[in-house]
């Protein structure tokens, strides 16, 4: 509760506009953002109205909390769907170029691209897992996590006989890849296709 | 009396010797609310049918054309909402920058292959301009890449010179992102840049459109804003995990951000393309049904003149005969 009214009273301060070195609160720099824009549309040309900017449609994030919360706020979206938005769970771990990376409450700020790979989210007892094709993953300091992914499927709608037969397709492909084009299609693909065969075994 | 009511047919006027005044109106008046001397004879209803006629299939046209495109913005939409989380994290991260001062920015125009569909294209087109307007100066350049047939028709006019890539018939298969992602990846490698700003209607509702710019920044502006303090200055705490440098990891992030940011972008514009056919095609139709309530009345009050015209010429010469 106690972290609850440090929250509100973050947000009132937000309207005094103080220097946050962590936040990735935008509302009170993208009005400044917003109204340079403006004022140079304005002056410019005059008669139209000046479009608007993606911030004036999004919601602003709240500020770097002075102590760690209990959850992690995951929004984890794909190009059709948001799989999740802005769910509180205990742990997510993302398959991260570097390995499997697992990201609590509190994590430090990060930035980092996604190999093929499983994602498993971790609320209470229970565990969602994904299997993942690639993206990015934003973590910010206020211990938001934006997942971005291209594809991602539960595990259980992998098909283990598909997986097979992709492999071997594209270990093929990549033996009789001429150019450096098509031996690094081919490669991507036995990438994939490994990863979704652990995913299934593993 | 059969004769009177067949008057609608009867293309040749009729000359009797008998009547009063052989006036003969011209047959090409255009005027049908002529009220002429008695004996003026009026022009055929024929041409006010024939009026009617293609006025009633236009609004039928124009009323199918509307449950079409309703159809279709059902389906768009749906895609649409979803795709609405696509953008909002990289917003979050890199905040938006739409006056950011460079030297190569480019615009991206999206609009629609088909007309009817309202001022949306032009609105978009107007924007484009107003931007290369403001980011136009010493050393700097704005070139255009279109997306769509009716933005290349307006843009082509006086911009020709400044329009990089051309692309059209997008929406000939449904709109997915490996499309999307193909043709970001096209726009990439063939044009630089230093900012890029993607204009579309964003659909908020289907009669209300709102026209946006969308900022992407090349990887080297995002770290010289990150540097210089500012709104991106708390980039820099960010910790960038694998790959060798951060600069490589910065220049997958740009890329991936413009990638998503065109498919919203793409798909909003064709949400609002649909919603501004149906609002025009309604309005369309009842301007129709007003005409055809208008050209009714036209044709009856001929009609009716027709009919009054013959009784007095048939009285008149009656009349002349008994007395």
């Amino acid at each position: 509760m106690l972290r609850q009214a440090s929250r509100l009273l973050a947000r009132r301060s937000i309207l005094a506009a103080r220097a946050r070195p962590f936040s990735t609160d935008l509302s009170a720099a993208d009005q400044t953002a917003d109204a340079t824009f403006t004022e140079a549309w304005n002056k410019v040309i005059p008669n139209i109205d000046p479009p608007k900017t993606p911030l004036s449609f999004m919601k602003p994030r709240p500020p770097t909390p002075s102590s760690i919360p209990s959850k992690l706020t995951v929004n984890f979206v794909l190009p059709y769907a948001s799989a999740l938005a802005t769910k509180e769970v205990d742990m997510v771990i993302v398959p991260a170029t570097t390995g499997q990376m697992g990201v609590l409450p509190g994590h430090v700020a990060t930035i980092a691209e996604l190999k093929p790979g499983v994602l498993s989210v971790h609320e209470g007892n229970e565990v969602t897992k994904y299997f993942v094709s690639s993206g990015f993953v934003f973590i910010h300091a206020n211990s938001f996590a934006d997942i971005i992914a291209v594809e991602a499927v539960p595990l259980d709608q992998l098909d283990a006989n598909l997986v097979q037969k992709g492999l071997a397709e594209f270990t093929s492909k990549l033996s009789s890849a001429t150019t450096d084009l098509e031996k690094a299609e081919a490669q991507i693909g036995i990438d994939v296709h490994s990863a979704l065969n652990s995913a299934l075994t593993g | 009396m059969a004769a009177l009511r067949r008057e609608g047919r009867r293309f040749a006027p009729l000359i009797s010797p008998r009547s009063i005044t052989a006036v003969r109106s011209s047959p090409i008046a255009p005027t049908h609310e002529d009220e002429g001397p008695i004996g003026v004879r009026y022009i055929s209803t024929q041409v006010v049918r024939n009026r009617m006629k293609s006025v009633k299939n236009i609004q039928k046209i124009t009323k199918a054309m509307k449950m079409v495109a309703a159809s279709k913005l059902r389906a768009v939409q749906s895609k649409t909402e979803n795709s609405r989380g696509l953008w909002q994290p990289f917003t979050a991260l890199l905040g938006d920058l739409p006056s950011v001062d460079v030297k190569k920015s480019v615009v991206v125009t999206i609009s629609s292959d088909k007309g009817l569909c309202g001022g949306i294209n032009s609105t978009s087109v107007k924007i484009s301009k107003g931007i290369h307007k403001l980011n136009s100066g010493p050393e700097k350049e704005t070139k255009y890449v279109v997306l769509g047939e009716k933005a290349k028709a307006q843009l082509i006019r006086d911009s020709k010179k400044d329009i990089e890539l051309i692309i059209t018939e997008l929406q000939k298969n449904a709109l997915n992102y490996t499309q999307v992602s193909v043709l970001a990846d096209e726009i990439l490698k063939n044009v630089e840049f230093d900012a890029l700003r993607i204009v579309f209607n964003k659909f908020h509702s289907v009669v209300s459109f709102v026209p946006t710019v969308s900022t992407v920044l090349s990887p080297e502006i995002v770290e010289r804003e990150a540097e210089s303090g500012g709104k991106l200055g708390d980039l820099d705490n960010y910790e960038v995990e694998g790959g060798e440098t951060k600069g490589e990891i910065l220049q997958n992030l740009a890329e991936f951000q413009f990638s998503c940011v065109m498919f919203n972008a793409v798909l909003e514009n064709a949400c609002s393309e649909q919603g501004a056919r149906m609002s025009a095609m309604d309005s369309s139709s009842r301007n129709a049904g007003d005409m055809l309530d208008r050209l009714t009345l036209t044709y009856n009050r001929t009609r009716q003149a027709s009919i009054t015209t013959e009784l007095i010429e048939i009285i008149s010469g009656a009349s002349a005969l008994e007395g």
